[in-house]
């Protein structure tokens, strides 16, 4: 267990970046808005780009470290490698949500169409299952230990899973007729686009690494709570 | 990491010899046994030591964790702190071996309903690799009075027949450490004294016997010592006497 | 060898007991065949383009049926503890991991065969084609490896009948998009093009195969 004083430096030093990634996602937004060129084929809509693709990026940031700790904590077994597999959870399946709502905003003006079976939208899609499959096996086992180890074997598999479900779901689109829909491929991306990209990947990665630390602390709280509780008897 | 090892090292045909180091080690040592399940704790810094040729009862009231202690020393439930070593094994690097050493008697019987008295003692002979599995399975049927049933489902056997059965099962492949929760459940008188010849036999032979049960008189009859847990905690031990059974009866009724 | 001796000690018990209290193939075969004559009313396989709504139908017989066996299996170890009884024996994790594979293999393969048999027979669809057969098998192996790591975690949970699909669904989505593209393009007379599918679910077999043999025994533990 970190020391008290590691504690308070670690404390210190996610309120500073709680406060730079406020300033970075308000620049962010400035940007999007005020900054970067209307496209010229999809007009306003293509700035929720910037937001989208932020968002699916930590959503598989999630999964991948949802992985890293799963392996950990069937190998060490120590709790604190769960409590970040937890974390990440919660965080990548509120931006597999935002990923998959950002995407069917954006396709209705442009494709047409509130969905599509695109091979990443699928893949995001179930991507998102996965999610929930996870959250719903630790509510569905009674002893937290237990759904520990469970949601850590699921952590595993689904992860190695994903980039097979994202290649067979696209063999399967290529061998079925696309749908004749303006693809978001436009052409390269003028500098001023690039630079509001940039500056809201930063921005949503440092939201995202302050909200990490935040919600492990709170993870981490309960479980010392549940262990002060248990010591006395409550 | 357990159970991922690779293939279970050889050994499989002979019953364990009692190699000189496991003969000097205590048959049962756990220290500071400690098992959470979620806001329950089960099991709090729990101690014990058993050596060969020594039968050691553990009483307490329900929900004292007794189970909880017997499921931890078999390896089936990983404790959230502490170790436990069984011949000199230790969990969960030498689990394989361990559990070649361990017999149980549980709660639940551990058979297949709809399988023969003999189709399941035959499986489980079968993975453990004895090799003169017809023999023994005859002779731990005789045992327990069996014999004659060998071609009946477990299904239509009495609830003391299946508990019979049950401890045929645990001491199938010689095991070095019995260990029987509550195994006189259910058991008829007949049933009790073949029991007790058993854990008598267990004993006199250089095993261990660990066990609980709520017949506190048949308790201190086969144990040589006493283990008394409530609410987790080990709260003393006392060799066993005929003495015992009025104070621990008495001690059962307050913390019930 | 030790490990296959501990194989077969499953598979015999598996086979023992359902050839006592047939609770696996039958209730799994009826489902399957029930499910292809529903879907004949649902789809209409006997039009022209019946060769690729049929091997979707196919499919989604022998996944759902493959799902009650697998889910039932692990019920019928559980009954009197005797899944722990084995869980006390001296053998390798990976290697009961193997065992209940190989019981659910076949289980679900006895059915396949008859599922097989009757889709030719009912649909007129060359189903017997040796191609036909080994993605089947392919393909069950997947889902089958799967199915058996998740069966037994499911069985332990709260609404586990709920569980195992919401496990098993999204992660054998390969398995579902190729076993079903491969059968469509192998009846339609398209073998050329079946390649790359063989190969993902070869590529699917193995990976999980290897996975979960390794994390079975996190799975199992209390």
């Amino acid at each position: 267990m970190a020391s008290v004083a590691t504690r308070r430096s670690a404390e210190t030093w996610s309120r500073a970046l709680g406060w730079l990634s406020v300033v970075l996602v308000a620049i962010s937004v400035g940007m999007i808005f005020l900054y970067a060129p209307s496209d010229r084929v999809q007009g306003a809509a293509q700035r929720i780009f910037y937001i989208h693709l932020p968002a699916a990026w930590l959503a598989y940031l999630s999964f991948f470290i949802i992985f890293v700790s799963s392996i950990a904590y069937l190998a060490r077994r120590h709790p604190r490698w769960d409590r970040l597999a937890r974390s990440a959870a919660e965080l990548g399946f509120v931006f597999t949500t935002i990923v998959l709502l950002t995407g069917s905003i954006w396709g209705r003006p442009i494709w047409g169409t509130w969905w599509t079976w695109d091979a990443r939208l699928t893949t995001t899609l179930i991507l998102w299952f996965i999610y929930l499959a996870y959250f719903m096996l630790r509510a569905y086992v009674s002893d937290p230990e237990r759904g520990a180890r469970y949601a850590a074997v699921l952590g595993i598999v689904g992860f190695v899973d994903v980039p097979i479900i994202h290649m067979s779901v696209r063999w399967w689109r290529t061998l079925h007729p696309e749908p004749i829909v303006v693809r978001a491929e436009g052409p390269a991306m003028p500098d001023t686009m690039l630079y509001t990209l940039i500056v809201a990947l930063v921005a949503f990665m440092a939201l995202y690494v302050f909200l990490l630390i935040e919600k492990y602390r709170v993870e981490r709280m309960k479980d010392e709570l549940a262990e002060v509780r248990l010591q006395h008897g409550v | 990491m357990m159970a991922v090892a690779g293939p279970d090292v050889a050994r499989t045909e002979t019953p364990p010899g009692p190699t000189a180091a496991a003969l000097a080690a205590p048959a049962v040592e756990a220290t500071g046994l400690t098992k959470r399940y979620g806001n329950r704790l089960a099991l709090h810094d729990v101690s014990l030591r058993v050596d060969p040729s020594e039968c050691v009862g553990i009483f307490g009231p329900n929900g004292a964790g007794k189970s909880t202690l017997l499921r931890v020393l078999s390896t089936l439930a990983r404790p959230t702190a502490g170790r436990v070593r069984c011949c000199g094994l230790e969990m969960p690097a030498q689990a394989s071996e361990m559990r070649r050493l361990v017999g149980v008697v549980g709660h639940q019987t551990y058979l297949y309903d709809d399988l023969t008295v003999w189709e399941n003692l035959d499986f489980y002979a079968r993975l453990y690799g004895l090799r003169d599995a017809g023999d023994r399975i005859r002779q731990v049927l005789d045992l327990l009075g069996l014999g004659d049933r060998t071609e009946e489902r477990v299904r239509a056997l009495s609830r003391g027949l299946q508990q019979r059965l049950a401890i045929a099962r645990a001491i199938l492949h010689r095991p070095r450490v019995l260990l029987l929760d509550e195994p006189d459940t259910g058991l008829d008188r007949e049933g009790r004294d073949r029991l007790a010849s058993i854990i008598g036999e267990q004993v006199r032979l250089g095993g261990a016997v660990v066990l609980t049960t709520h017949a506190v008189e048949f308790g201190c009859q086969v144990a040589s010592r006493v283990l008394f847990l409530d609410r987790g905690r080990l709260l003393w031990e006392r060799p066993a006497s005929g003495d015992l059974v009025d104070e621990l009866e008495r001690q059962l009724r307050r913390r019930a | 060898m030790t490990a296959a001796r501990q194989i077969y000690a499953i598979v015999r018990k598996d086979l023992l007991l359902e050839l006592r209290a047939r609770e696996q193939v039958t209730g799994m075969a009826v489902f399957a065949l029930l499910t292809l004559v529903t879907f004949n009313f649902a789809f209409d396989l006997t039009g022209a383009d019946r060769a690729a709504s049929g091997s979707g139908a196919l499919w989604v017989a022998i996944i759902f049926a493959g799902l009650l066996g697998m889910g039932r299996a692990a019920a019928i170890d559980r009954q009197q503890g005797a899944w722990e009884g084995v869980l006390l024996s001296p053998v390798d994790r990976g290697t009961i991991f193997l065992g209940k594979l190989a019981s659910a293999l076949l289980f679900i393969g006895i059915v396949e065969a008859l599922a097989l048999a009757v889709f030719a027979a009912l649909f007129s669809l060359p189903v017997l084609h040796p191609m036909v057969l080994l993605v089947v098998c392919l393909g069950t192996v997947g889902f089958g490896t799967l199915g058996t790591l998740f069966s037994v975690m499911a069985a332990t949970t709260r609404a586990r009948e709920v569980m195992l699909p919401v496990l098993l669904f999204p992660l054998s989505l390969p398995i579902v998009i190729s076993a079903v593209r491969a059968t469509t393009l192998l009846l339609t007379d398209r073998q050329a093009e079946v390649g790359p599918w063989i190969s993902l679910l070869l590529g699917f077999d193995v990976l999980f195969l290897g996975i979960s043999y390794v994390v079975f025994g996190h799975a199992v533990e209390e």
